[in-house]
């Protein structure tokens, strides 16, 4: 049983207008099926509810249109099927394409900052450590409760608006301090230093660790020293990708973990001690290619932060890739790299930057047979079932010298 | 004669009949429905190819996503919904799609808690849900 203080209760019965009552009403029904006793108050929102899946999303962000809604605490855009910036071209049906850019305009309309990026937390959106908030997309939910140290459940189509137009969400779940306690170990110490400071580890590491976790919470410890945040956010996504990962914790690195025993609680846990051997299985699901032939390339899953534009920029060296080869980012990226001139003079080596949307949600890629290959585990995970093509997993620079070659190119990894 | 099933806990109200679909194992909405023509698209599922609308749809689980809610929203929008669902376990994301559709004014299923047993022993009957969560088999 929920129960709704006054406050909510005038709320759902249209104190504040129809749009808000519903909102109000959506997020007390679906505390009452979480079986959530109350509602508790976010400090913000980041929206994944605004990605067409059909005419139906559209109507229903339209009616809270109407009905007055706006939201109560600052919230954050995830991407949308359409870029909006005009930085890449997809080849949605006018139908769609008509009621997708309607659904885009209806969130922006109720107030949400239009970042259209997956990864907010690199847009200026970052919760303080403690703090209570109602975020969607499964990168950006494992970010914000690992990385960031704030305390959201996986909110998704519908409820996350909800939240942001109430500031309410149900009490339960990643939101108790019981549930984010470390259930499990992971020891990562007796792996190589070389390989934990490669790009290419982090994404191998989160599809092993998504993989034995499934959704509990583990802790992982001897990587300090290793860690950036372009690294976490590579391995949550990953993790979020293979497994329902919400939180993960790296021992003397991330904010609830100053080291084990704190994380743990001090209780007896299971220890996993990680192999160079468990990583190369992990490694192995990431690709499906049967051959070496390079199609096309996407990287950027989470979206690129300027950091990654600019490693992209390094490893180019000035020369034009072979295939076709999409850059995912935010418009907050896109500002930076216009400014500076980064943007042009990429594009006319070739790359294709997506601002707003991401090659995996929208029908960017020309193609829909051949070879994919990606840096990023969540493309991995998701480019064969959501565009056709198979996959290649490999690091950025093998990336940029398979899209020079148009087969693959790659650097043998460090895994023993 | 009809057979009627003492009321099982009501998830969501509402009253609805039809032929009952057991699937044998938990299923994805999302990317396991087709949104446009409701059949079970995921290629690893055993029920891959049957048609979910206007059966009474028996799931022996869900495998999260958060999208499953738009696909159900999607489906019963379109009028191809299944004429009521049988859970073991409450699904939040998933009943959310019929949240959002009683919001919107649309007909909706409803869902009702079952057992797996139960569930098991419905497969392939035409059955009706009552208002009060009671399944009647019309034998």
């Amino acid at each position: 049983m929920t129960t709704l203080t006054d406050e909510e209760r005038a709320l759902a019965a249209g104190e504040r207008g129809a749009g808000s009552a519903m909102a109000m009403r959506i997020v007390a029904e679906s505390a009452r099926l979480m079986g959530a006793p109350r509602l508790l108050r976010v400090a913000s929102a980041h929206i994944d509810g605004a990605l067409y899946h059909g005419d139906s999303g559209t109507l229903f962000a339209e009616k809270l249109v109407e009905g007055a809604a706006r939201v109560a605490v600052p919230s954050t855009l995830n991407v949308g099927a359409l870029d909006l910036v005009g930085c890449s071209r997809n080849r949605l049906p006018a139908h769609e394409r008509d009621m997708a850019r309607r659904m885009m305009k209806a969130y922006e309309a109720m107030g949400c900052a239009a970042t259209w990026t997956c990864a907010p937390y690199q847009a200026g959106h970052r919760p303080a450590v403690g703090s209570d908030v109602a975020w969607g997309e499964s990168n950006a939910v494992v970010f914000c409760n690992s990385v960031l140290g704030a305390r959201t459940n996986r909110y998704g189509d519908f409820l996350d608006i909800a939240c942001a137009i109430t500031a309410r969400a149900p009490d339960y779940g990643l939101h108790r301090p019981e549930n984010r306690v470390a259930r499990f170990v992971v020891d990562a110490s007796g792996l190589p230093a070389a390989l934990k400071a490669s790009e290419a580890f982090w994404p191998v590491l989160g599809t092993w660790y998504g993989l034995h976790a499934g959704t509990a919470v583990g802790v992982i410890d001897g990587l300090q020293g290793h860690a950036s945040e372009d690294k976490l956010k590579a391995l949550g996504a990953a993790s979020a990708s293979s497994g329902g990962v919400g939180l993960f914790h790296v021992a003397g690195v991330t904010p609830e973990a100053p080291d084990v025993a704190t994380v743990t609680g001090g209780a007896a846990v299971e220890r996993v001690v990680l192999t160079g051997a468990m990583l190369q299985a992990a490694e192995a699901r990431l690709s499906t290619a049967a051959d070496d032939s390079v199609d096309a390339v996407a990287i950027g899953s989470p979206h690129l932060s300027l950091d990654e534009v600019l490693e992209l920029r390094r490893l180019l060296a000035g020369r034009k890739v072979g295939v076709p080869f999409y850059a995912c980012t935010g418009r907050h990226v896109i500002r930076a790299i216009d400014a500076d001139g980064t943007r042009r003079a990429l594009e006319d080596q070739g790359i294709t930057f997506v601002a707003d949307s991401c090659v995996v949600v929208a029908p960017i890629i020309e193609r829909t047979t051949g070879v994919l290959m990606t840096n990023s585990g969540k493309f991995a995970h998701y480019a064969p079932g959501n565009t056709g093509l198979a996959v290649r997993y490999g690091a950025l620079a093998d990336c940029v010298e398979s899209a020079m070659a148009g087969r693959l190119v790659r650097e043998p990894m460090l895994w023993q | 004669m009809a057979v009627t099933h003492s009321p099982f806990p009501v998830l969501l109200p509402g009253s609805g009949a039809g032929e009952v679909l057991a699937l044998t194992r938990p299923i994805s909405f999302w990317g396991g429905v087709d949104p446009r023509t409701a059949n079970i698209i995921d290629a690893r599922h055993p029920e891959n190819g049957v048609c979910i609308s206007g059966k009474v749809l028996a799931l022996p689980g869900t495998i999260g996503s958060s999208s499953a809610s738009a696909v159900l929203l999607e489906l019963v929008h379109a009028g191809i919904a299944p004429a009521a669902i049988l859970m073991t376990e409450p699904d939040a994301i998933l009943l959310l799609g019929l949240v959002v559709a009683r919001e919107m004014g649309w007909a909706t299923p409803p869902a009702v808690k079952v057992p797996l047993a139960v569930q098991k022993e419905l497969a392939g009957k035409r059955v009706s849900v009552g208002a009060d969560g009671a399944i009647t088999t019309a034998q």
